[in-house]
């Protein structure tokens, strides 16, 4: 294993009393799509350098919460759980509606899980998802709760003309965690691994974010991707073969494919939930979107390690191994697939518009 | 700018609250006597959002608030369940609607009042996405 | 109950009335009907009127109106029933000359549209739909009646010509009416290729935004049981023109809630009891002032009121037996679509444009007749009111 890794603190990872997994998983992608070499057009850039295909664009209609709100109701139709029983509804994001007003709550009224639920909006650039999953799972193997629902949705807006408006997209994924008995994928471990690193920030009151150029690779992406990875398997007694997929969090095409290059996997493992080629960088969905689209195509028995990356910086890295529920649940919701194909190329005008980019 | 008003109307708007009588009308927005039979109370229930086209027009002058969506489409969606639900369509171009389109509800945003008030969410209806 | 009868009428032309505001557009009309009826005084005046509140941000049009018209201290009220607010007044100016409680009355339809931008004429529109499941959607009135134009083509019941032909026989006829908003005959072609409003409707088939206030006075026909001390009752007018039957019916306020949207069941209740009060049937009405706020509701009213069966309304446009020599005219002089549609005043024009027709004083646009209907419908008609008419 290639390694960048300025220090192997070995820490422990994170495992649970009572085994738990996910019960129900469940995405949404909007229908628009600009293609890169459009946005290239615009701003006269070489349309050959393009980072990815094309990105989707959220509607007029949709934000956060309306992603979170189908990617919820996918969760719980292969989860089959009666919203009464989610004993906490945590979604993650950074790009709420609301500066001040919880995202969360919407959701978990919409989805009927109010008023008895726990509901919060968490916040870790684009690791917000996971860690909301992370904790989904220590909520549910307390015995605190019976299901807790984890949500990581974005509709990242990029600055005009800004390399990040190429990837800068929108989406996310719903994870409904129980026990064991009832999921389609169980965890075996996590482990997290954190830093203050200021690769990629927004100060209050700003639209646009500031970005660390070649910062957010060595020191940022990798570093906490790759330890992270490496400290999970480390700690749990695996290597890189024992794994049937890799996931990781894709800002690009380029990045995910080198962390896995650094950890060993080959490419093949990394395709099923490569999905930034077609989709863009959902943020906050963008790792959950990508073990999703693993489990649509996994089979029982095969394992995934996923690995997400918030900027600020921090990886949540985890060790799942899909069961045999895996076949009965997949299709009582639509796969990613299903989002990726449903599709309508816009240009750049209507790419402004729909994003509220045009001075009114 | 409302917000009692549109707090009110949450069950409404986010879940497809009516209500349903024992002489099996079903209604849609929920009602106190039943139109029907006129027995009270009613009983709530949860609509599935399934539903097909029964008409639909496509808006061009908007009322206020809606002004930045325009144009949008409209429709009367005949729900499986049985009652008439006023809405808009959403995901869907003007010209690939048809009466009798299969279509299914959806949690979008309704309007915004404003940069500084209230994001209201309610039901629109996108043709049926496959599993 | 006495026979009541309109004994003067006045009206002010429909246009874009720039330089008058809503409370002069009212003093206008009642001027002219109270010197048409040759009366001074008054005792009680009935205001329809939808959207003073919404686009002037006046309500309590009674006593404005009546002091403002130097009728200070009478019985006065607005009465409200969206766009069918001018047949609610004229309804409740009937119900109170024709019960005795008061002698003269005037009603008097106002409507001032135009001091604001199209987005809220829209908005105010839409104020007589379901506030919480049909505007909360963005669902306007228009786009309403749209979905029933497009329903109604579907089930085969016409072509978009056939309810073209509506516009096209109220224009013609607006021609001949010097209060009219728009005085210039059109054609079907060019009702059809102008610009798409909520399609189907295309613009030549809505009615204009405009102003416009009418005034009829109303009195009771034998001049014992005067119940006000204040004057003797006396009014001139050559031919009295009586109301017969009268008649108000609703219907859910949702077009989602009706039974069949396609049936205007309070079109249908309306008419039935307001012909039968005046001991009348279809065949006895010799016009019908319908309230053509689109084709379709012209089509559907037609089928609703008894003048064809469910499904041919628009047939009746087609073979031109709307038009003045066919066998029911109506909208004869010009209706929503020529006249002009300020929204609450429409009864209120519908009874003045009556009157002139069975006084005799209808000019290029007379009609031999003894009886009229008019109506006008609330919304997407979740209300009906009908009156017939007779000399």
């Amino acid at each position: 294993m290639e390694g960048n890794c300025l220090y192997l603190n070995l820490g422990d990872d994170m495992k649970p009393n009572q085994d738990v997994g996910i019960a129900g998983y469940g995405v949404y992608i909007p229908r628009y799509r600009i293609k890169t070499v459009e946005i290239a057009r615009v701003w006269g850039r070489d349309t050959r350098a393009v980072p990815i295909q094309e990105k989707s664009v959220p509607g007029p209609d949709e934000d956060a919460v309306t992603i979170g709100i189908e990617a919820a109701r996918n969760a719980l139709k292969r989860g089959n759980v009666s919203p009464e029983d989610i004993a906490a509804v945590w979604a993650g994001s950074e790009s709420k509606p609301y500066a001040v007003k919880p995202s969360s709550t919407i959701i978990a009224e919409a989805l009927g899980a109010t008023p008895h639920v726990d509901a919060a909006d968490w916040e870790f650039a684009c690791k917000a998802g996971t860690e909301a999953m992370q904790a989904c799972f220590a909520l549910v193997a307390s015995g605190m709760g019976k299901y807790a629902l984890a949500l990581g949705v974005d509709t990242a807006q990029g600055r005009p003309a800004d390399q990040l408006e190429y990837t800068a997209a929108a989406g996310g994924a719903a994870f409904l965690v129980g026990k064991k008995k009832e999921s389609l994928c169980y965890l075996e471990a996590s482990h997290s691994y954190v830093s203050d690193t200021p690769d990629f920030f927004r100060r209050e009151q700003t639209r646009y974010p500031v970005h660390g150029s070649r910062f957010t690779g060595g020191p940022a992406y990798f570093q906490h991707v790759v330890c992270a990875a490496s400290e999970l398997m480390e700690d749990v007694g695996y290597t890189e073969n024992d794994y049937d997929y890799a996931v990781f969090h894709q800002p690009n095409a380029k990045f995910p494919i080198k962390a896995a290059k650094m950890l060993g996997f080959p490419i093949e493992k990394m395709m099923p939930g490569f999905i930034v080629p077609y989709v863009g960088n959902t943020y906050s969905g963008s790792c959950l979107l990508g073990l999703a689209a693993t489990l649509d195509t996994a089979k029982a028995g095969e394992r995934i390690l996923c690995v997400s990356y918030g900027s600020g910086a921090g990886s949540d890295a985890f060790s799942f191994v899909v069961t045999d529920l895996i076949e009965e649940k997949r299709g009582l919701a639509p796969t990613v697939d299903v989002y990726i194909q449903r599709k309508k190329e816009i240009d750049y005008a209507v790419y402004s518009r729909f994003r509220k980019k045009l001075v009114m | 700018m409302e917000i009692s008003r549109n707090w009110r109307l949450k069950n409404q708007r986010y879940r497809l609250e009516g209500t349903t009588c024992t002489c099996g009308q079903k209604s849609f927005p929920p009602r106190r006597i039943c139109p029907k039979c006129r027995e009270n109370p009613q009983h709530t229930v949860q609509f599935s959002g399934r539903g097909h086209v029964y008409s639909y027009s496509t808006v061009h002058e908007a009322p206020e608030g809606f002004e930045e969506y325009v144009p949008y489409s409209v429709a009367l969606i005949q729900l499986e369940e049985g009652p008439l639900v006023s809405a808009q369509l959403t995901d869907v171009d003007p010209e690939e609607v048809s009466i009798g389109m299969k279509v299914e509800m959806v949690t979008r945003k309704l309007k915004e009042q404003g940069d500084t008030g209230l994001i209201v969410y309610g039901y629109k209806f996108r043709p049926v996405l496959r599993c | 109950m006495r026979t009541a009868v309109i004994v003067g009428i006045g009206q002010v032309a429909v246009k874009e009335h720039w330089e008058t505001s809503l409370r002069d557009l009212a003093y206008q009309a009642i001027k002219e009907a109270a010197k048409d009826a040759g009366v001074d005084n008054i005792d009680a005046l009935y205001i329809g009127n939808m959207l003073g509140g919404e686009l002037s941000g006046q309500e309590h049009l009674g006593a404005l109106i009546s002091d403002y018209c130097g009728f200070n201290g009478i019985e006065a009220v607005r009465v409200e029933a969206a766009s069918a607010s001018g047949g609610a007044a004229l309804r409740q100016g009937f119900l109170s000359v024709a019960s005795g409680a008061q002698d003269i009355a005037v009603v008097c339809g106002v409507e001032q549209m135009t001091d604001v931008l199209q987005d809220k004429v829209t908005t105010g529109l839409s104020l007589g739909l379901d506030s919480e499941y049909e505007l909360a959607s963005g669902i306007s009135s228009t786009a309403l009646f749209a979905m029933l134009t497009k329903r109604y083509i579907h089930e085969g019941c016409c072509t978009p010509e056939d309810l073209a032909a509506f516009c096209v026989n109220a224009q013609k006829n607006g021609v001949g009416n010097q209060y009219a908003m728009f005085r210039r005959e059109v054609t079907a072609e060019a009702v059809l290729k102008s610009p798409v409003v909520a399609d189907p409707i295309r613009a030549l088939e809505c009615p204009p935004v405009c102003d416009g206030a009418a005034a009829v006075v109303l009195a009771p026909v034998e001049t014992e049981g005067n119940h006000n001390q204040n004057h003797d009752c006396k009014y001139e007018c050559d031919t009295p023109v009586k109301i017969t039957g009268s008649a108000v019916a609703t219907d859910s306020i949702g077009l989602d809630n009706r039974k069949d949207p396609l049936v205007f069941e309070s079109v249908k209740k309306s008419t039935q009891n307001a012909l039968a009060m005046a001991s009348k049937k279809q065949e006895d009405i010799d016009f019908y002032e319908l309230h053509d706020l689109f084709p379709i509701a012209a089509a559907l009213s037609l089928e609703a009121s008894g003048f064809a069966k469910k499904g041919e309304g628009a047939l009746l446009g087609r073979n031109g037996d709307i038009a003045l020599d066919g066998t029911i005219p109506v909208t004869t002089m010009g209706g929503c679509k020529a006249r002009g549609n300020p929204v609450g005043a429409c009864g209120v024009y519908q009874a003045a444009e009556a009157a002139l027709q069975l006084r005799g004083e209808a000019g290029k646009n007379q009609i031999e007749c003894s009886t009229g209907m008019i109506q006008c419908i609330g919304g997407t008609a979740a209300t009906a009111i009908t009156h017939i008419m007779e000399v």
